[in-house]
């Protein structure tokens, strides 16, 4: 199968306008993959469809991933003039990353026996513009798992056939795949409680009653 | 009304071909070797059900396989796997369909607790939030034979139900209620998460 690199440089070339980024993995599995914008995303996938050499006719598996806003805080050495000298200072800067949803799309050809080949189509924020075109016209496959998505993360899948939950019922309102969220508080009776769920069930455990010593005398000595 | 017999007259008789019983211990010997059991199961531990009615365990043996597909043709609801809150309303519903006198064994500990998913968002912690539990089985899942404890030992709760008096079974006491609210689905949880008449925890102790 082609590299990574001269599948994104055909795509461009294919698709006119296309923006594809590789986005790198750090991580043991070292599985880069490809970032596609939202107006040229389901070009490009038609291209990864139905070019050639490519024929990812597969679409094996379609994940949804939270990325909550994140802050990180720097330490920088800033030139500053202290008791009228130049010296060097240490600061701490603070960077604000905004969040966003992600659709992960992992996809096989089925004809010329490749793969995997990692597409990722991203949202512009986690609230109203959790909106991505929905790659369902081109792989059909797509369709449960794009709705499970919508159902666990909120993001809208524009294009989509037939957007409704899928797990969860109709009423339910929360995203319980987001990282934000909390599950309803049942805890009221747990037998065995550890580690976290002890320090939920303890919000429901009766008052101590308040201990003055009175209760350890005898009735002789009260009087 | 008397309903206790001698047990030494009783056998005594028994050896001379005489055969003494009351009306209550012919109803119940009757309802206890004829437990129609509602045909559905939710997860894993319906498996084990299903191996229970088939020939190697034979839940014939005891008067059980005539399992229903319609809830108004069963006695007996085996909650057999994990009763996810979507599906909560649902076994509720078909529970407060069966005619009186019904039964219900919460197989698994799913179906007692939510099991491995009791922290889960999703998952009922046990079903007796929301109706009447006659049996509870531990195991995860049950093996067949757990089931047929659990059977036989629901057959000995109905031999001990009374027909009359201020002890009697539930079903023929009026002011016993036979239905449950059906929870609804809410925004975030189940409304509500549990029902207080049925669900009454006990108090812990902690130290």
């Amino acid at each position: 199968m082609q590299s990574l690199e001269e599948i994104k440089t055909r795509a461009e070339m294919e698709v006119p306008g296309a923006k594809v980024e590789i986005v790198p993995n750090p991580g043991p599995a070292n599985q880069p993959s490809l970032l596609l914008d939202h107006q040229h995303a389901r070009a490009v996938a038609l291209f990864l469809r139905d070019d050639p050499a490519l024929k990812l006719d597969h679409c094996s598996n379609v994940t949804g991933v939270d990325w909550p806003d994140r802050k990180v805080t720097k330490k920088v050495k800033v030139k500053k003039l202290v008791d009228g000298a130049e010296k060097e200072v240490e600061e701490s800067q603070e960077e604000f990353f905004p969040g966003y949803l992600e659709a992960v799309y992992h996809l096989f050809s089925m004809t010329l026996r490749h793969g995997p080949v990692v597409i990722r189509l991203r949202t512009t924020d986690r609230a109203a513009g959790a909106h991505l075109p929905s790659l369902t016209p081109i792989w059909r496959s797509a369709e449960f798992q794009e709705r499970e998505i919508f159902d666990l993360y909120g993001i809208k899948f524009d294009g989509h056939p037939d957007l409704r939950r899928i797990l969860m019922w109709d009423e339910f309102e929360d995203f319980p795949m987001r990282k934000d969220y909390r599950e309803p508080d049942d805890y009221e009776y747990e037998p065995t409680p550890h580690d976290d769920v002890l320090e939920k069930a303890k919000q429901h455990y009766p008052p101590r009653p308040q201990l003055d010593g009175a209760e350890n005398l005898t009735a002789a000595q009260q009087q | 009304m008397n309903n206790e017999i001698d047990e030494g007259l009783r056998s005594e008789l028994q050896k001379r071909g005489v055969w003494v019983t009351s009306t209550q211990e012919l109803y119940n010997w009757g309802r206890k070797n004829s437990i129609w059991p509602l045909q559905f199961g939710l997860a894993c531990c319906a498996i084990e059900m299903i191996a229970t009615a088939a020939s190697r365990y034979d839940l014939a043996r005891f008067g059980g396989e005539v399992f229903r597909p319609s809830p108004r043709q069963a006695d007996l609801m085996i909650v057999a796997g994990t009763v996810t809150k979507k599906m909560a309303p649902q076994i509720v519903r078909l529970y407060n369909q069966m005619p009186d006198p019904k039964y219900v064994i919460s197989m698994g500990a799913c179906a007692i607790s939510g099991g491995p998913f009791k922290q889960g968002y999703n998952v009922l912690k046990g079903i007796d939030r929301y109706i009447p539990v006659d049996v509870y089985i531990p195991g995860c899942p049950p093996r067949p034979e757990a089931l047929l404890h659990a059977f036989m030992e629901l057959q000995r709760k109905i031999t001990g139900q009374k027909l009359t008096g201020d002890d009697k079974a539930a079903h023929l006491d009026r002011e016993q209620p036979s239905e449950f609210p059906v929870p609804a689905f809410g925004a975030h949880d189940l409304e509500p998460p549990s029902n207080p008449a049925v669900f009454r925890p006990p108090q812990l102790e902690r130290t």
